[in-house]
């Protein structure tokens, strides 16, 4: 404790600020941002310190969940048809004021679209500078979605789409739709020098860039204009900690207060100290094993299920994820919205999988299981799974053959329509919306891509894509449930785990809120001394 | 002496393109797709996945390739890293200063207790000294460096509380980088506390890095002594009564220090190996870590030119040693 008020007044003493009880937090983050425009970078590590600190969307999700609630835009209202959006913008929304820009003016209706058309206008500085490298913005389709953007006032702004799409809002909460400021752009692009936004970022976030030391550290502060309010801590440090281990020991030596990604081997011993608290949470994810619904004998329902029974999933969750997760039936977690309780998972049960593939007159079946070559957040040990595979189906004559590549090959390998084998993969969640997973994972237009299962069944696209057009969420959700339905009866995936995400934190820390789409914010945390 | 040089600089070049073609079929040599790794578990449509291969060059024939990114090389421009679009000397060069910081305060840890380790291993040979260092420089030698750095973090650090867990400064000091040296940057910007800190977070990590060198220079100390101890010189100082102490000194000591400097110029390579798997350790931000980052991502162009800038760095050190060398020995210059 007099560690910590010690550093706090020493960093206040560094920052020249006033108050001698500054606080600072210092997150052990595990990684180095890639950069700090959370536009062109795709992973959660660039994220966490650029959307969730230095900016904000026009809509966010609410702390803790996956609903979208007001952020940049106080209001919205979707046309009848289903083609416009119309987002009324808060007035009193200010860009940070840093040593390196004052704004001149609140935010506004240019700001919003510059965010945007920086993104698809290749005519725009920023589409040059990045060589149209926005992998998020092209991945979730927004180029031709976005038919275009218009200013109606100073504080309005309606989208125009090529078709309705329900999932665009939740996309709009995504990073890669923070708002920029576009008269610190454009004053970087008179100046010659746009590669700075890159490196100094001004938003309109809780907290304000201050410095990067490159795989070492970063500094922000509380942004004192900030629209909610500033923020109850003063300073806030990424402290760049790749190894979980020595994470850990910072935790535990107090030289931070947050940290993420334990080893989960660690996590019994974290909850038996008295200085840390380890809050938990299921991850908004999936992992499974994708047949290849196109292969011989898989094609069959019946086989796919067969296996399914064959495999012991809690036997996995027990061994691989040493409970640090829960069984799966669904393709979508239990978190999210629409999620149908009522679906009965294939129960483990070897006597009756014989049965069911003598029926189908499958004989001394041989066949490949694909493991990772990594650890994801969904799958621990992905080998260690496949063995207990191999292991469950060798019970009911099935002679199972475990195959690995390198990670990048095995993803292009795994999208063959021609794949020999069933692979284990999953998905982690990044928006909250079960297109997200449905429509992303086993849509027929994902066969040879991100729907490793190679499955399109009429019956569940009809479903999935009738319910991305419609723009009522209740209506929706109907449809989903039935698709979960449909999903179970077919079987493409042997759906195996959601995991829980566990985030060590000391005892002093209040106010942090687990992300369920796996980001890391610090809005509202504080430090009680 | 001149002619000298000239030859061993003549010698580089041929050794330096062997280098620039190692280090550009290595990282291609490698399974795996950077586009693929970006693109993750959701993968890429063909037309974008062509889109981007034409962007960073990789549709061309591999020669093409090579040939560019030696012009490059000539122009001092190795490219954009793939995963922060920055240019690679740039991010190669911001970190450099932290891994010769840390090279050379475990250079300077293994000399410092080595080299004396070694002689006087040497003037008792066959005791229990000579045995003990010995044994502890061959146990040295074969430490697991991540094992080794870890089993010292949880003790010094979690259990002692003794020294800081990792990272090259405390967090409440934001020195801006002058040298690139955090020990003397912190003296340049006059802030005491500041460089205690950073010599504070470089105990561990340079002892860690230091232990193997510590164990060669200790070993190789020792045996060219004992080398040198069973010279006839050696035997002459001692008849003419000199004393032990300067026969040792000046008489031994310098003729084996002959080989030691060439020990310690070879470690050179060994250290920056070594700081690899030190620097994820300790999260250094050093080249080391930037280098693992790198290859987990399939980045080529800053594998490439991160591969070649460090052998450019190994080889001009060891023509330095070379020099210094001639310098301590002129029998070699022919």
């Amino acid at each position: 404790m007099k560690k910590t008020l010690l550093a706090a007044g020493v960093a206040a003493m560094m920052m020249g600020a006033t108050p001698v009880m500054a606080k600072t937090l210092v997150y052990c983050s595990e990684g180095s941002p890639e950069g700090f425009d959370p536009a062109i970078y795709t992973t959660s590590t660039t994220f966490d310190a650029t959307s969730e600190t230095v900016f904000n969307m026009l809509v966010q999700f609410k702390p803790g969940t996956t609903e979208l609630e007001p952020a940049i835009a106080k209001s919205w209202e979707v046309s009848d048809d289903g083609l416009s959006v119309t987002f009324h913008l808060r007035d009193d929304v200010k860009f940070q004021t840093t040593d390196f820009f004052t704004p001149s003016r609140p935010l506004n209706a240019d700001d919003v679209i510059w965010s945007f058309e920086r993104q698809m206008d290749k005519g725009n500085p920023y589409y040059k500078l990045a060589n149209g490298n926005f992998e998020y913005f092209n991945a979730m389709s927004m180029g031709e979605l976005i038919k275009s953007i218009e200013k109606v006032d100073e504080h309005t702004v309606k989208f125009v789409l090529t078709e309705p799409n329900a999932p665009f809002l939740a996309n709009l909460a995504m990073p890669f739709a923070s708002i920029h400021s576009q008269e610190y752009e454009q004053q970087l692009i008179d100046e010659g020098k746009p590669q700075q936004a890159n490196q100094q970022p001004i938003g309109t976030g809780p907290f304000q860039f201050v410095a990067y030391r490159e795989d070492a550290a970063i500094r922000y502060q509380a942004n004192p204009d900030y629209f909610r309010g500033k923020q109850p801590i003063d300073n806030l440090v990424f402290a760049i900690t790749p190894d979980a281990q020595v994470r850990y020991q910072k935790l535990m030596a107090g030289e931070c207060q947050v940290m993420p990604f334990p080893n989960p081997s660690d996590v019994k011993a974290m909850k038996q100290n008295d200085a840390i608290q380890v809050l938990q949470e299921p991850g908004l994810n999936v992992a499974y094993l994708a047949y290849n619904t196109q292969e011989k004998p898989f094609d069959q329902p019946e086989v796919r299920r067969a296996l399914n029974m064959a495999i012991n999933k809690q036997a996995i969750i027990d061994a691989v994820f040493q409970g640090a997760g829960e069984v799966a039936k669904n393709p979508i977690p239990p978190t999210m919205w629409s999620y149908n309780d009522a679906v009965k998972d294939d129960p483990y049960d070897p006597e009756k999988a014989k049965q069911m593939l003598a029926d189908a007159g499958v004989k001394n079946l041989k066949m490949d299981i694909w493991a990772m070559p990594v650890q994801r957040p969904y799958m621990p040990n992905a080998r260690r799974t496949a063995e207990l595979m191999q292991a469950d189906l060798a019970k009911v004559g099935v002679d199972v053959n475990i195959v690995t590549y390198e990670w990048g090959e095995y993803l292009k390998r795994a999208s063959a329509v021609d794949r020999k084998g069933a692979v284990i993969l999953g998905w982690t969640g990044d928006n909250g919306d079960p297109d997200n997973f449905m429509g992303t994972l086993l849509s027929c237009a994902g066969v040879g891509g991100a729907n490793r299962s190679q499955w399109c069944y009429k019956p569940f696209d009809d479903l999935i894509q009738q319910a991305r057009t419609l723009s009522d969420q209740a209506e929706r959700a109907k449809l989903y449930e039935k698709a979960q339905v449909i999903f179970k009866q077919q079987a493409p995936w042997d759906t195996l785990a959601h995991s829980t995400v566990f985030m060590p934190i000391r005892k002093e820390v209040t106010g942090y809120v687990i992300n369920p789409l796996g980001l890391h914010s610090f809005e509202g945390v504080d430090i009680q001394e | 002496m001149f002619k000298f040089i000239l030859v061993k600089l003549a010698q580089l070049v041929p050794t330096f393109i062997g280098v620039t073609i190692v280090a550009f079929a290595f990282i291609r040599l490698l399974p795996g797709d950077p586009i693929l790794l970006m693109a993750g578990e959701r993968g890429i449509s063909a037309e974008r996945y062509a889109q981007l291969q034409a962007q960073f060059g990789f549709d061309r024939p591999l020669p093409v390739q090579y040939w560019e990114f030696l012009k490059g090389l000539l122009h001092g421009d190795l490219g954009n890293s793939l995963v922060t679009h920055s240019p690679v000397v740039g991010e190669f060069f911001s970190r450099f200063p932290a891994t010769m910081e840390l090279s050379l305060f475990a250079l300077a840890f293994a000399v410092i207790i080595g080299l004396p380790a070694g002689v006087l291993a040497a003037i008792r040979r066959g005791k229990t000294l000579d045995h003990t260092v010995v044994g502890i420089s061959l146990t040295g030698y074969s430490m697991p460096i991540f094992w080794w750095g870890l089993l010292l973090i949880m003790f010094f650090s979690g259990t002692l509380g003794w020294t800081p867990v990792s990272g090259r400064i405390s967090f409440m000091y934001f020195i801006e980088p002058v040298t690139g040296f955090m020990t003397i940057d912190t003296l340049l910007a006059g802030d005491w506390g500041a460089f205690l800190s950073a010599l504070h977070h470089l105990i561990l990590p340079a002892i860690v890095l230091g232990t193997i060198p510590l164990a060669v220079i200790a070993r190789q100390t020792r045996s060219s002594m004992l080398e040198v101890l069973g010279e006839d010189y050696v035997r002459t100082a001692r008849a003419k009564g000199l004393s032990s102490y300067r026969v040792i000194m000046v008489h031994t000591l310098r003729n084996a220090l002959i080989s030691v400097v060439t020990v310690i110029g070879l470690q050179v390579g060994l250290l920056l190996a070594g700081a690899i798997l030190t620097e994820t350790i300790f999260s250094w931000p050093g080249i080391g870590k930037w280098m693992i980052d790198a290859i987990s991502r399939r980045d080529y162009p800053s594998v490439q030119g991160g591969l070649v800038l460090i052998a450019f760095i190994v080889m001009i050190v060891n023509l330095l040693v070379d020099l210094a060398y001639g310098v301590i020995n002129p029998r070699i210059r022919h």
